[in-house]
């Protein structure tokens, strides 16, 4: 008999609750019965991509500990539209303490589990790009270096986007923010997983909004192992990015589809698996919708610049093996 | 048991007879044997379970003890003077989530210019951040300190900071008496949170609160450490009755009976001063000595009653509000603001500068006529200051200030 695998863009979305799969491998968010743990009523923006990973990463958390989860949250979008006083979303404990030290705070909770022989508990720590990859940094580098027992989530929406957009080490080349008024600068950029990488943790993924089950599947294998983990989620943000609410998931597929954003897996340093591109995008499908680069487009076209950011998704294509043979 | 030990290590013993479940460590002098005695002590396997976290800087190392306590775990670390600033955002957090850490703090100068040695302007400059802040005169105190803090500190759900001069106390061997495990833990019963991290009763800490209630809040933060000066002399009382020694309390007077003069100070110095006050006694002065051991919650009445036969008070400090002058004798005032009597500055000690009983008592008997400046800096050379202040007027380019000190100083 000829078999033929389902592969999931057959259904045309990658959405929740993949009808073709046996129940036991659908997604979590498919299942009524899933945590919520960020529950309805919170205060993001439509279309909030950091929302959306929250409510995935953390629902698949819960499920892969059995509902044995604390985490520990830095300033940041999520921290503020999920806990305004007297009310919050969150169905799990959930601690803020500052915006640089998540990762230590969750370091302290993981060594408080410890005395207590809770080991049961898991312990994630939250943030968004500018509370990783810059004010945090410190304290997620000593986490990671110490091996604590952790996972780190970080949401990037590529700017700090609860004080109003301004530029942080994550915005990308020639994106436009209230601090880089002309597009952000062609720098070195600051490749968190990589250094993520570097530091030999156990388990280090990368993960889109567009992709719920690949996120799911990467948070469930994080929570089976012990010892450091690096999650980073690609969130796009309507209001800091400048495009409609309901294309948030169409730009996150755009990221990986154009090779902007590889979406990979390692282990102890090491690329252990790659998410293929399907079909390889021109990374003009991915600028052109958004606001924050529309001068690269109007008055002129900068073919310039555009190749540069065309370069730096062909750079990562080879890098990663983004392509299939 | 007497020991004759290291300041340091008696701290260490101390904390370790607290069994603290986390702790966390980070080098900085005068602090690091506290915490390096404390690694030994973990490692040894005689304070067990505990978790000894080697963090990467104070903020972490805060930040840690944050996410320990909120978890439901005795949490400590041990810092000074630079660190002590490099976690201040992290302190403030801590006692406004109401996270029962203890902290000793090894009192050492800030920098620039770079300085190691002791002085109180680290504390001070955290005096409002919402910790208990204890201060010890010796090293017998500042073990006991120890035991009193952690019990005040779980009691009323705050953290608290135990202030020791750094190297005059850390690192002076002294006979100590260490009590026995058993002694501390029927003073200090196990920690009972008033919240916690717990899958089973999930909460969130640390929401946002806007203008609505803001005020509330931090209403409730005062109330709630001027709570501390009723369970302070509680805590004392009991810790004399169990372990038969006085140890913390809020002020201690030293022969201010019919002293028309009093001495206000805190820490180490206070052992000076008392042998300086003892020879002016001998010669007839009437003056006595007012050890403040607890400076946050500043505590008014019993300063107050504590002055309320002086004519005078001056107050020896080694800290100072750059373009204010003291510190404490500011908080002296507020407590006396009724009274009209002069309040003398003495700011002395900075930067490890030894404070010798001469120049203490020459100050003092200026004072006890009168013949003293409101603000005073102990054997300061002023010759010096002028010649830098005069070259600084004349020459643009003048260059750093800490080398033309030193330069004009030979
Ligand atoms: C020490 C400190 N510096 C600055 C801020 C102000 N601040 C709060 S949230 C935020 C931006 C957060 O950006 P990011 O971490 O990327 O999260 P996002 O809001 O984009 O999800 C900033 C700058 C702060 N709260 N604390
Ligand atoms: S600004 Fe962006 S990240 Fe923040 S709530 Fe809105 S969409 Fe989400
Ligand atoms: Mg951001």
């Amino acid at each position: 008999m000829t078999f033929q695998p389902v592969k999931f863009y057959q259904t045309g979305t990658f959405t929740v609750g993949n009808r073709l799969l046996p129940a036991e491998t659908r997604s979590v968010q498919a299942n009524m019965r899933r945590t919520n743990s960020l529950n309805s009523g919170h205060r993001a923006c439509q279309g909030c991509g950091e929302a959306l990973g929250a409510r995935y990463a953390i629902d698949a958390a819960m499920h892969a500990t059995e509902n044995r989860l604390i985490a520990a949250n830095a300033t940041g979008c999520l921290e503020v539209f999920s806990t305004p006083y007297p009310e919050t979303s969150w169905q799990i404990p959930w601690i803020h303490s500052l915006f640089g030290n998540a990762a230590a705070v969750a370091t302290g909770i993981a060594a408080a589990l410890k005395v207590k022989g809770r080991s049961d508990v898991r312990v994630i720590a939250q943030g968004g790009d500018g509370g990783t990859t810059d004010i945090g940094f410190a304290c997620l580098s000593g986490m990671f270096e110490r091996n604590d027992d952790v996972l780190y989530i970080c949401y990037d929406n590529e700017a700090y986007m609860n004080t109003g957009v301004q530029r942080s080490s994550a915005t990308p080349p020639a994106a436009r923010t209230a601090t880089t008024t002309l597009g952000n600068s062609f720098n070195q950029g600051k490749n968190l997983p990589w250094i993520a990488m570097a530091h030999g943790i156990p388990y280090v993924a990368t993960a889109t909004i567009a992709e719920l089950r690949d996120l799911e599947a990467k948070v469930e294998r994080a929570m089976h192992v012990r010892g450091a983990r690096y999650l980073h989620i690609f969130v796009s943000c309507p209001l800091g990015w400048g495009h409609p609410a309901d294309q948030s998931i169409r730009i996150a597929r755009l990221a990986k589809e154009t090779g902007l954003f590889p979406v990979f897996e390692a282990e102890h340093g090491e690329v252990t698996s790659v998410s293929k591109i399907r079909k390889k995008l021109p990374v003009t499908d991915y600028l052109k919708p958004q606001r924050r680069f529309a001068h690269l487009f109007s008055p002129e076209v900068r073919t310039d610049l555009i190749a540069r950011i065309q370069e730096g998704a062909d750079r990562n294509v080879r890098k990663f093996g983004l392509i299939e043979n | 048991m007497l020991k004759q030990i290291e300041g340091s290590r008696a701290v260490a013993e101390a904390v370790a007879l607290c069994r603290p479940e986390v702790i966390c460590a980070y080098p900085i002098s005068p602090q690091t044997h506290i915490v390096e005695a404390l690694g030994e002590i973990v490692s040894s396997g005689r304070l067990a379970p505990c978790e000894f976290v080697n963090v990467e800087s104070e903020f972490a190392a805060m930040s840690v003890a944050i996410g320990a306590s909120a978890a439901g775990a005795r949490a400590y670390t041990a810092t000074a003077s630079q660190g002590l600033l490099y976690m201040a955002e992290a302190l403030f957090n801590a006692s406004g989530l109401g996270l029962p850490i203890v902290m000793t703090v090894a009192n050492r100068a800030i920098g620039a210019p770079i300085n190691i040695w002791n002085d109180h302007t680290d504390t001070m400059s955290q005096r409002d951040c919402g910790w208990i802040q204890l201060f010890a005169e010796n090293n017998q105190e500042a073990l006991d300190l120890h035991v009193i803090a952690f019990r005040l500190a779980e009691e009323l759900s705050l953290p608290v900071m135990v202030c020791m001069d750094g190297f005059i106390l850390t690192h002076a061997y002294e006979r100590v008496d260490v009590p026995d495990q058993a002694q501390v833990d029927a003073y200090l019963p196990p920690f009972n949170p008033r919240q916690i991290l717990d899958p089973a009763e999930p909460v969130s800490i640390g929401a946002m609160v806007g203008p609505e209630a803001f005020m509330e809040v931090r209403y409730l933060a005062h109330a709630k450490q001027s709570q501390a000066l009723s369970l302070i002399p509680r805590w004392a009382g009991a810790f004399r009755q169990a372990f038969g020694r006085e140890a913390g309390g809020l002020a201690r007077s030293y022969r201010t009976e019919e002293a028309e003069t009093i001495v206000v100070a805190l820490g180490s110095v206070l052992g000076t001063l008392k042998d300086t006050v003892d020879e002016l006694r001998e010669s007839g002065g009437r003056i006595g000595v007012l050890g403040v051991s607890c400076f946050r919650p500043w505590p008014f009445a019993a300063v107050r009653e504590a002055l309320a036969g002086a004519q005078r008070v001056v107050v020896v400090e080694k800290g100072m509000a750059v373009g204010v002058g003291g510190i404490v004798s500011n908080n002296v005032r507020t407590a006396i603001s009724t009274r009209p009597i002069p309040v003398y500055d003495v700011v002395a000690g900075l930067g490890g500068r030894p404070i010798t009983k001469a120049s203490l008592a020459a100050v003092l008997q200026r004072a006890m006529t009168d013949d003293l400046e409101l603000t005073t800096f102990l054997d300061l050379d002023r010759a010096l200051v002028e010649k830098v202040l005069r070259k600084e007027r004349e020459v643009r380019r003048s260059g750093p200030i800490a080398e033309q000190v030193l330069k004009l100083k030979g």
